[in-house]
């Protein structure tokens, strides 16, 4: 058993690994590598894996969940109520029209009503994970094609539920709802009591969502322990999972809300950065076992029909699209993006199917070869995206480029503040009192709880990793400050940004002389020592209650200052030299001292003449 | 080929946009140094010495500056108050600066006919002027009239254009060697030479 597992995770991952990077490289989506490494590996080609391939397929359908769960937590509620038109607008039309199309084509090819319908419903789902993966992976989620076809695809998750309780209905002879695998503690109440009972876990969820969970999540990043804090977001995601499933309702429909809800919440980067490779490595299995389960055998039998249907069903709800796109006024290439992207059938219709198949609404023989154009559309999808993109775009959009490139760019901060302790806070604070908004970053859970009380815009995590970087959007920023006081940490979080983000300038905070040497070390242009401002300013003060005049002590502070930064400098350049560094140090203090003392002792002036008429006078005596 | 330098003072130069005209056509033309004074000093603590090494490199000096209140904003007047030393730009040692040209370029609010004996200012620019010529003067340099774009409050973008066009072309007759800057001299404005003079040498 265990070195089956083994065995398995070897082939699995093995393919992966070696089919994601070659399609990557051959310029098509993440997607299209999955699939084909599942085709591979499949009992048709290679024969590693059989017929466990549908167990696989039920655990990997988690990590559709967690993509759910990732992209409500990028939606505030706010922004999913400005997406309300598009879901019930587009959404909504285009699972009714291809619904009723596709029934009443099955219709008049001989299917009895009940037959043509469940088809009708199956096929007029997209893949959520298919769409959803390769608009994120081509940073496509904020244009408008990305927008439009995620109200598609949200809209078709809401249908999951009324649809699942239509299927029994359309039975031929009254067969027991048994679904093996997901069992409702509903079942035995009345109708009533099961409604109210899926209105209370809907609020429940809403509720912890909002009270419970952010308090939960801060419990355990007080502890400081990292795994337990992923723990506890892979907890999060199961739980409401569960919950949902308990109702029957989908568990992708849950854990979307329950991101959404989270998504004003400081453990939003936190969040995506601990789930993000679950759901990627979760997806990926998804998308394999989806490869491995065409059956090539059906092809072999009769490829005409099922290569006409698989042409026929994508070209139908490509069109449908089309012109529901038209006549929601899409740009005619953000159009093309979304129908031709969502023109395949969902993964959803492999659920529906063999619900269909089990209640014998439709044959066996019939629901094989369903099966196999779905997974046939599935895989034709990245091959269309792909050949949009590379032909048929260029060729549309040449005059419009500047207008699509606009409306890809996602509202980033260009500035992005690392630690948000006093020093950082008053940086933003100074930026935001002049109109410019930053991302801001921090570690401490407490003090993020405040600031977020206290209306900034703070998120959890910690700085060093590339992947919260990822996140708060350092590929699209211009500067990161770091306003951390730990010098270990600046210095790693120097050699991530400089590694994954070229682009950005540094500007770093500096303890004292010493860490500043080791930043200048690095290279770094923009250091900032603390202290050395306020002290000074303090020392202006000082010399006033003296008698001395506040004009002449201020700009000897500002001249002070300069010289310290020049000194500064030329210690550096002799610093490894022990002795000539002392040497050279006392030579500094005594060159400061000069300064200041032949600046303010001798005459009460600088080392200019403005404003000093001594000289002059000694002239005409 | 002779080297320009204009020391820009404009406190608010965001919100100036007859300033941004002029400034933008001077810019990228060979020889001229533009020297933003309150971008470089913006807590007036002037380098002395850079300041000083920029003038002797250069064979022409501009103030360039809005004429507030009758003069130049404080920053110019630091300038000319902690750079111009005694005996480095005047005094008895004081020849670093002898028969080097400067002048002021400047753009005022009010209109030519307000700065008249009978206008509302009752003195000519080149009247109030006068302290700038003076300094020039102790500093034994040879002071030109000014460049002046008048009445900016209304100006319509034509006028603008031709007026930023015409310092372009100042600037352009100045750095070439070959034309004789004494001429300059006879003109109340600079502005006017342009204008008697269309095709100057290149």
């Amino acid at each position: 058993m265990g070195s089956d597992f083994l065995l398995q995770a070897l082939v699995y991952m093995g393919a992966a690994i070696l089919c994601v990077p070659l399609a990557k490289k051959l310029g098509m989506g993440s997607v299209l590598g999955y699939l084909v490494a599942g085709i591979l590996i499949g009992p048709f080609v290679l024969g590693f894996i059989g017929s466990e391939g549908d167990d696989i397929m039920h655990f990997a359908e988690f990590g559709v969940v967690m993509l759910l769960f990732l992209i409500g937590l990028d939606l505030t509620p706010s922004r999913l109520w400005e997406l309300r038109k598009t879901i019930l607008g587009t959404g909504m039309s285009q699972f009714l029209v291809t619904m009723i199309l596709v029934s009443t084509i099955a219709y008049f090819i001989g299917m009895n009503w009940q037959a043509s319908l469940a088809i009708g419903m199956s096929l007029a789902m997209s893949s959520t994970a298919i769409v959803l993966q390769s608009l994120k992976e081509t940073n496509q989620l904020n244009t408008v094609a990305g927008r439009n076809s995620f109200s598609v695809l949200l809209f078709q998750d809401i249908a999951v539920v009324p649809i699942l309780a239509i299927l029994p209905l359309l039975a031929f002879s009254p067969v027991e709802y048994t679904n093996g695998d997901e069992a409702s503690i509903l079942e035995w109440m009345p109708g009533w009591l099961q409604a109210l009972s899926v209105l209370g876990i809907i609020a429940a969820v809403l509720v912890l969502g909002r009270f419970v969970v952010p308090h939960f999540l801060k419990f355990v990043a007080r502890t400081g322990i990292r795994e337990l804090f992923t723990a506890a977001a892979l907890l999060l995601v199961v739980g409401i999972a569960f919950l949902m499933t308990l109702v029957s309702l989908s568990p992708a429909m849950g854990t979307f809300v329950a991101g959404v809800i989270l998504a004003n919440s400081s453990f939003r980067h936190e969040l995506e950065t601990d789930l993000e490779p679950f759901k990627g490595l979760l997806l990926g299995l998804f998308f394999m076992a989806v490869g491995a389960s065409i059956n090539f055998n059906l092809f072999v039998e009769n490829p005409m029909s099922i290569l006409g249907l698989t042409i026929g069903i994508v070209i139908l709800k490509a069109i449908i699209l089309l012109v529901i796109g038209k006549v929601m006024k899409l740009p005619a290439d953000q159009n093309l993006i979304m129908s031709l992207g969502l023109a395949q059938v969902g993964e959803f219709a492999f659920v529906t199917l063999t619900f269909t198949g089990q209640l014998r609404i439709i044959s066996p023989d019939e629901t094989g070869l369903l099966m196999a154009v779905i997974a046939t559309t599935m895989v034709a999808t990245p091959l269309l995206i792909l050949i949009n993109e590379k032909f048929i775009l260029p060729r549309l959009n040449k005059s419009k480029d500047d207008e699509r490139v606009a409306d890809s760019i996602d509202e980033k901060n260009k500035i992005i503040i690392a630690g948000f302790s006093g020093f950082g806070s008053t940086v933003g604070r100074f930026l935001r009192a002049n109109g410019v908004e930053a991302t801001i970053l921090d570690n401490d859970a407490d003090r993020v709880e405040l600031l977020r009380k206290m209306g900034f815009k703070v998120y959890f995590g910690d700085v060093t990793r590339y992947d919260l970087l990822h996140s708060a959007g350092a590929a699209d920023a211009d500067i990161l400050i770091s306003a951390i006081d730990d010098h270990p940490t600046n210095i790693k979080l120097i050699e991530t940004a400089r590694k994954h983000f070229p682009n950005l300038e540094l500007m770093i905070r500096a303890k004292n002389r010493y860490d500043a040497y080791e930043l200048m070390n690095l290279d770094i242009k923009e250091i900032y020592r603390e202290g050395i401002d306020v002290s000074l300013r303090m020392g202006v003060q000082v010399m006033k209650k003296l008698g001395y005049r506040s004009y002449t002590m201020h700009r000897s502070a500002l001249k002070f200052m300069k010289y310290d930064e020049q000194s500064m400098h030329e210690l550096y350049k002799v610093r490894h030299d022990e002795n000539k560094y002392i040497s050279a140090s006392r030579k500094q203090i005594a060159l400061q001292e000069d300064i200041l003392s032949n600046d303010t002792n001798q005459k009460p002036n600088l080392s200019d003449h403005a404003w000093d008429s001594e000289e002059l006078k000694k002239n005409t005596e | 080929m002779r080297t320009i330098l204009i020391l820009f003072a404009h406190p608010r130069f965001e919100h100036s946009v007859v300033n941004r005209a002029l400034v933008d056509m001077a810019t990228g033309i060979p020889n001229v140094t533009l020297h933003d004074l309150y971008e470089q000093y913006p807590d007036y603590e002037i380098d002395i010495h850079l300041e000083q090494e920029l003038l002797l490199a250069h064979q022409v000096v501009i103030w360039h500056h809005p004429f507030y209140w009758y003069s130049c904003p404080p920053l110019l007047k630091q300038w000319i108050d902690v750079v111009l030393e005694y005996n480095w730009a005047y005094g008895t040692k004081g020849t670093h600066l002898s028969g080097k040209y400067i002048f002021n370029a400047i753009t005022t609010g009010g209109a030519l006919s307000a700065y008249q004996k009978e206008g509302r200012n009752h003195y000519t620019v080149n009247e109030l002027l006068a302290p700038f010529e003076q300094t020039a003067a102790l500093c034994m340099m040879e002071y030109l009239p000014p460049f002046a774009v008048q009445g900016t409050h209304r100006i319509t973008e034509t006028e603008l254009q031709d007026q930023a066009t015409a310092y372009k072309k100042l600037l352009t007759y100045i750095s070439n060697e070959k034309n004789d800057l004494e001429v300059l001299k006879e003109n109340t404005f600079l502005n006017d030479f342009l204008i008697k003079t269309p095709q100057h040498g290149q």
